[in-house]
């Protein structure tokens, strides 16, 4: 792959890359309204083969079938679907032309999270100019990766040069008309991540370092699609821990993961959009579909610390179906003020002496609802498989909600243990806290962290000291 | 160093203290006893600042300064520890973090750096040898599963971490076996200065075989009735709170 500096840095400006596109576009926008002449655009605009506009179009084609999920745990105004542009052209103009035009608030959020001038720059949207050091990174990376067989690109730039692995996987985890949104998905995503690491590689860095920035203006229907070829391994980072404040209500993502006979994956989110003001106006609605599947010996984590979206609508799985597979599921949820989250896991147990292990920490504040919602099922032909599930629930004050709800569906042989708590931050160990000098909004930063470490403590070292305060800043003014 | 004067607070509109004079003067032990509901962890968690209560009359000096509209870790970081009755627990958080934390809210409220972590490190084993703490016993959640003398020494531990003017013990002894007792005691002689000042609460007398006081003070229905020195422990001991109902004519 041959990639220089220059060509980095032109990507960067243009955020071409991002996009995968390379028509004039500045000037293009779609009309509202979703119908099949729309979705044919849309895959002619990104110059997709004719299979690909055809795998849209069956998917429109169940949507048109489907109806709006209404059994989770949230409640809002459903979004009329006609009201959306389905494609928004990229916006090349910077937002801003200085950094001071910025919401001061904003920039305070991106301080404190430690995130350098230049990137809060990029993730403000302000006009910049790339900073030599770390296009250099950059360009290391790529070299880095290409060197390995690791392919690592836009899911448009994929369909374009990889073709027949994306046909060969896209939608093998999460079919077309797999749920409501994953439909819509499918018919209409703009854009994503393609991943593919080769057979008994282990990708050297964790894939994110700077696609961070890169990130920043994620699509309103992004698609990742992630295949580890066997005895291979890879560590994903997805999101951001900046507050994204997205001027698009409805998100629905689709993530599927293919680990094939004894890799690892392990796929790591940290997710903060604009969750709504303090009187709960306004938000992103995140409905996501994740999904992995396991052939033998592989395993697949999922890590994730969601703090964002006004109502979240996500349950990462793994599809043990390979015999000696494992899946792993770390969440932290965090809801304050009038936030709403429906998430968790389903592991699918197929395969024979299948394990898995769900660990979810849900915190709620203000007037916050959050729910778990778990399904473990052993199938017949699965032997001892086994299962271990902690949920644990941390409520600040005496107006939010914490519910769990987990489903089981065993055989015989299957070995199931399910631990669930709730505590609450109470006056008293505050008051400790404060004693020992600590001031009140530290000591819950400090319990929070207390509780969450379990996941914490399985995000990579950088991520997670990001997470950290995020969690900190996410339930700032919540008690007291 | 502290000095409380005609002090009265009520918790939802009882009165519990009822004109509470005291002063307490640097290098000096006072041991405040009385019987069940007398209001002595009241007073220790007032001169904490516990906001569940509230001061009706009087106030609470430390070097002079009235302390009233101090929050609770204002006057931590001024120099008042209180050694907790009841040790919360705090799970996740180790014993460690959570000193490193304190200390270094402390030090921001003193407009001084965070302690560098070798220094801290060194902090902690010195302290922890003083008190014949186990290190592995520092990497625990804080006071979770720990037995009684665990989270008393814990307690003496975190004092002697953060090295208070005015250290206010709780009923240190109480859930303590005669062992433990012992330990925590010899804690507390350790860490005693010409610079800072204990005031024990106790119920019983046997704490003070091992803390000797210089003050013995009788807290009775929120004031304090009677003062004298060491033997007034050992008589009350012998006579029991009734004596001093008598006596007082109460």
């Amino acid at each position: 792959m041959a990639y220089t500096e220059e060509e980095l840095k032109k990507e960067l400006e243009t955020k071409e890359y991002e996009y995968g596109f390379y028509t004039d576009i500045e000037s293009d926008t779609f009309p509202i309204g979703l119908s099949e002449e729309i979705v044919v655009a849309i895959s002619k605009k990104k110059e997709e083969p004719e299979w690909m506009t055809q795998w849209r179009l069956d998917a429109y084609r169940s949507w048109l079938e489907m109806e709006e999920p209404e059994w989770a745990n949230v409640h809002y105004t459903k979004p009329d679907f006609q009201a959306i542009s389905y494609y928004s052209a990229p916006n090349k103009k910077p937002k801003y032309d200085s950094i001071d035009e910025v919401d001061p608030e904003l920039l305070d959020t991106f301080k404190r999270l430690g995130i350098s001038l230049d990137e809060q720059k990029m993730l403000a949207g302000v006009a910049v100019d790339i900073v030599m050091d770390s296009v250099s990174v950059a360009t290391t990376f790529k070299k880095t990766l290409g060197e390995k067989g690791i392919i690592f690109c836009s899911i448009s730039e994929a369909i374009r040069e990889h073709p027949e692995l994306v046909k060969k996987y896209i939608g093998s985890v999460v079919p077309q008309k797999d749920n409501y949104y994953a439909a819509l998905n499918s018919a209409v995503f703009s854009d994503g991540s393609f991943c593919y690491i080769p057979k008994g590689v282990r990708c050297p860095m964790e894939l994110s370092t700077y696609f961070r920035i890169n990130q920043a203006g994620t699509g309103q229907f992004e698609r990742t699609l992630v295949i580890a070829d066997e005895g291979s391994y890879v560590s994903y980072l997805e999101g951001c821990t900046a507050p994204s404040r997205d001027e698009n209500q409805l998100h629905a993502a689709v993530v599927e993961l293919v680990a094939l006979d004894r890799a690892e994956i392990k796929y790591s989110t940290v997710q903060n959009w604009f969750p709504g003001d303090k009187q709960g106006k306004g938000g992103v609605y995140n409905f996501v579909t994740k999904r992995g599947i396991c052939e033998n010996h592989a395993k697949i984590s999922w890590t994730q610390v969601e703090t964002g979206s006004a109502v979240t609508w996500k349950y990462p799985s793994c599809v043990l179906k390979g015999d000696h597979s494992i899946g792993e599921f770390y969440s932290i949820a965090v809801t304050n003020n009038f936030q709403q989250a429906d998430t968790g896991t389903k592991m699918i147990h197929l395969g024979k002496n299948t394990r898995s292990t769900i660990i979810s920490k849900g915190i709620s504040a203000g007037k916050s609802q959050n729910s778990y919602r778990g399904l473990v099922q052993v199938g017949p032909r699965a032997e001892n498989a086994r299962n271990f599930s902690q949920c644990d629930s941390l409520l600040m004050g005496d107006q939010c909600g914490a519910h769990t709800f987990p489903y089981i569906e065993v055989n015989k042989t299957a070995q199931i243990e399910h631990e669930a708590t709730t505590s609450k931050i109470g006056e008293d160990q505050i008051f400790y806290c404060n004693q020992r000098g600590i001031p009140t909004e530290k000591a819950i930063a400090l319990i929070v962290n207390g509780f969450s470490k379990e996941v914490l403590n399985k995000l990579p070292m950088e991520f997670a000291v990001e997470a950290q305060k995020l969690l900190e800043i996410s339930l700032e003014g919540s008690v007291g | 160093m502290l000095e409380i004067k005609n002090l009265h607070a009520s918790v939802d509109n009882k009165e519990i203290l009822k004109g509470i004079n005291l002063v307490v003067k640097p290098g000096e032990v006072h041991a405040i006893m009385g019987p069940n509901g007398a209001g002595k962890s009241t007073l220790a968690s007032v001169v904490a600042g516990k906001d569940e209560f509230e001061v009706t009359k009087g106030e609470v000096l430390l070097d002079g300064q009235d302390l009233a509209d101090d929050a609770p870790e204002e006057r931590a970081h001024k120099g008042i520890f209180l050694s907790f009755q009841y040790p919360i627990e705090i799970p996740g958080v180790t014993v460690t973090n959570f000193m490193k934390t304190a200390i270094n809210e402390s030090r921001k409220a003193r407009g001084q750096e965070d302690m560098p972590a070798n220094e801290m490190l060194k902090m902690i084993k010195e302290k922890a040898e003083l008190l014949e703490i186990d290190r592995k016993f520092l990497s625990r959640s804080l006071n979770e599963g720990f037995s009684g003398g665990e989270k008393k020494r814990n307690e003496i531990f975190q004092m002697a971490m953060l090295e208070p003017k005015v250290a206010i013990l709780d009923e240190t002894d109480s859930g303590l076996d005669i062992d433990a007792l012992r330990i925590v005691a010899a804690g507390v002689n350790k860490l005693r200065s010409k610079d800072n000042a204990v005031v024990v609460i106790t119920h019983y007398q046997r704490l003070l075989d091992y803390i000797i006081p210089d003050f013995v003070h009788v807290l009775y229905d929120g004031k304090i009735v009677k003062s004298g020195d060491a033997s007034l422990a050992l008589e009350l001991e012998e006579k029991g709170y009734d004596w001093i109902k008598q006596e007082m004519a109460l």
